[in-house]
């Protein structure tokens, strides 16, 4: 059994407009100790199925279907104090602004501290000796006295390490990292990165990494989810998705990276918007945006297949190293074929700095 | 900056603002029409020697300036002189009259905060349910209502009708039981406004806190929904009520020249008031510069709240 099992989550937010399906029948699972990626554009819905995972939906958002098993046990039928033990101790989150994440009032010792005394049964002095010892761990120097300090006292990557300690703090089997370097600078991206990569070793902790930069995710992730539009169009390792990207908005998705370097139908920038949650194309939900649509991409919505065989797959059923996609092209459906090269330029991989 | 280090600084820029307030206060006797001396005298008849002798008794036969410093040394040790209308030392008149209106305030305020916070909370946590529909209406009316207005209709149903209270305070020391519970109504009275506003106050602010990034994050770490808002969220939301209640503090001392009246209560608003209508100046002037030393004095200390409650506030300027 893996340790987390998404079974058609669908998520829904009932606004003024519509309703908005932000998550659509996603499905996936994480195994002890597996880094996965949630790739996508913003919008696609990877935020808010994090957020589902901790039980963390609130209005005008709702679960409407599916199941979220962590450990075998469905998230989505806790009650509100099994939910809270589950929250920061066995499953926890990086946010992606630290600045807006940290509470500006109380100091970061604080805030860590009480993460601890939450879930375990320590003192006060147990619980801040532990929380000095996190700081430590995560970079901040003469933790000791910045113990007492105030979120705005520290700059934005040091903010950032005050949030992983703080997510750490319980030893949380599964780390969702939502965006955790977009607020950053470059620099201090890279820093941040490889501090969580030292971590999540040291504790072996799963991780759900959640960004819309497929070179931030390549080096730190086992297998990729790509997201669309509330739904997920391809499942793969990395190292697949990356020498084989097998649907096209993958394709646009990591034409944005340097390193791809093929000039014929090389698409530089995915045209067109995110689709309309409320009204979402008709067949495949990228038929608009998608260079290589036909006319049966506009009226037929294609299912997740393994790309090899053709043959249907749900993400929890397939091997998990099957390589799944749900393009019109591995249902024999399209007539011209995807015609896109992928040229992997050079042997650097220096892949932290791309943007 | 520590804490200390910002009250130090909030107090010396609080001098000039006291010094500025003894001024205006101690050009209320040249402001008045007439002869300074006259206002002195309380507007009575007297020979032109009597005239004299008081002129060079008040130092008013000196320069403006000459006069203020003379004045500000008296007041700095409470000493302002006899009420020409009554013959008593107006130091000890306010001595004696100071306490009530503290009390009395003092009472209003912790009932606004006491009222007005949990009303807040409430309202802001069960948006748009009946608790919050009943609060609005609630706060709405209490706002609407003037004071003096609903002292009266309290006095007249709970004092006159049912005879639950005195209708004048009782003739006993000031913190005796009797006077405590005579104290119950001015308080509602000069307090439901102020906790009508708290409470609305405090559910908008608290409505904008509870979308902030670091209510989730402390959901996410499994804090108690009650942590969550009675920590984390409402620390953050009674920022903006502190700064309005620097505000309200006025709005409390005006509110007690009316509702002292209604009450016959002895404090600073009635000797106010009966000093201006009998043209006492010494004791206008006295009660004058109490009262605006009390509103700097309170909006230094919702300066200090402020900054307790903020430690962003602390490193500013
Ligand atoms: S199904 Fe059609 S529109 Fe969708 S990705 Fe494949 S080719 Fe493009």
């Amino acid at each position: 059994m893996a340790l987390l099992e998404v079974e058609d989550l669908v998520v829904q937010f009932y606004t003024e407009d519509g309703v908005v399906r932000a998550v659509d029948g996603i499905s996936y699972e994480i195994e002890r100790g597996e880094h996965l990626a949630l790739v996508g554009e913003s919008g696609a819905g990877k935020t808010v199925t994090s957020l589902a995972l901790l039980g963390l939906i609130e209005d005008p958002g709702e679960i409407v279907g599916g199941e979220i098993r962590f450990r075998g046990r469905n998230i989505l039928e806790c009650s509100d104090s099994e939910l809270r033990s589950l929250r920061g101790n066995e499953i926890a989150m990086v946010f992606q602004d630290p600045e807006t994440a940290l509470n500006p009032v109380y100091s970061v010792g604080e805030q860590i501290a009480e993460a601890i005394r939450a879930h375990r049964d320590v003192t006060d002095e147990q619980a801040r000796r532990r929380t000095v010892e996190l700081l430590e761990r995560v970079g901040v120097s003469d933790a000791e006295h910045r113990y007492a300090d105030y979120p705005h006292e520290f700059s934005g990557g040091q903010q950032q390490r005050i949030v992983i300690a703080m997510a750490l703090s319980c030893e949380p089997d599964l780390l969702i990292c939502d965006e955790p370097t977009t607020a950053l600078d470059v620099t201090v991206e890279a820093q941040i990165l490889e501090l969580l990569e030292e971590l999540v070793e040291e504790f072996e902790t799963a991780i759900q990494f959640v960004s819309h930069d497929l070179g931030v995710v390549a080096e730190r992730c086992d297998r990729v989810l790509v997201v669309y539009a509330g739904q997920v169009v391809e499942r793969a390792s990395v190292d697949d998705l990356y020498y084989d990207p097998k649907h096209p908005y993958t394709v646009g998705l990591m034409a944005s990276i340097p390193r791809l370097g093929a000039d014929r139908d090389r698409l530089p920038t995915i045209p067109g918007a995110a689709p309309d949650l409320i009204d979402p194309p008709t067949g495949c939900r990228f038929h608009p945006r998608c260079p290589y649509a036909e006319s049966c991409c506009a009226t037929r919505e294609p299912s997740l297949v393994d790309a090899e065989t053709g043959t249907t797959a749900t993400p929890l059923e397939a091997a998990p190293t099957a390589h799944l996609a749900a393009c019109h092209e591995y249902t024999g459906a399209l007539e011209d074929g995807l015609d896109y090269d992928v040229v992997v330029s050079g042997e650097d991989e220096g892949r932290g700095e791309s943007e | 900056m520590t804490l200390a280090t910002y009250v130090r600084k909030r107090v010396l820029v609080s001098i000039p603002v006291l010094l500025g307030v003894t001024a205006l206060t101690f050009s209320l006797l040249h402001l008045t029409p007439g002869d300074p001396v006259d206002a002195v005298l309380g507007f009575q008849e007297v020979d032109p020697d009597v005239r004299e002798s008081l002129k060079a008794e008040y130092n008013l036969d000196r320069p403006v300036w000459e006069q203020y410093l003379f004045w500000l040394r008296d007041a700095l040790v409470l000493e302002f002189g006899r009420s020409p209308i009554t013959g008593r030392d107006v130091g000890a008149t306010i001595a004696d009259r100071l306490p009530y209106t503290l009390v009395l305030g003092g009472a209003a305020w912790l009932c606004s905060l006491l009222i007005g916070i949990p009303a807040g909370v409430v309202a802001a946590v069960k948006r748009g349910e009946p608790a919050d529909e009943v609060s609005r209406i609630a706060a709405l009316a209490g706002i609407a209502t003037p004071n003096f207005w609903l002292g009266l209709v309290l006095l007249f149903v709970f004092s006159v009708r049912l005879g639950w209270f005195r209708v004048i305070p009782p003739d006993a020391p000031l913190l005796s039981p009797a006077t405590l519970r005579f104290l119950i109504l001015p308080t509602i009275t000069l307090g439901t406004a102020s906790a009508a506003l708290v409470a609305r106050l405090l559910r908008s602010s608290m409505l904008r806190e509870l979308n902030a990034s670091y209510v989730r994050t402390a959901r996410a770490k499994g804090l108690p929904e009650r942590t969550v808002i009675c920590k984390h969220v409402l620390r953050n939301s009674l920022i903006a009520v502190v700064t309005v209640a620097g505000l309200q503090l006025t709005l409390l001392v005006d509110g007690a020249v009316v509702v002292e009246q209604v009450f016959s209560w002895p404090g600073m608003g009635r000797l106010l008031v009966g000093a201006i209508g009998q043209r006492d100046l010494p004791t206008v002037q006295a009660t004058v510069l109490v009262v605006a030393v009390s509103v700097v004095l309170a909006n230094l200390l919702v300066d200090i709240a402020y900054a307790v409650l903020d430690p962003r506030i602390r490193d500013e300027r």
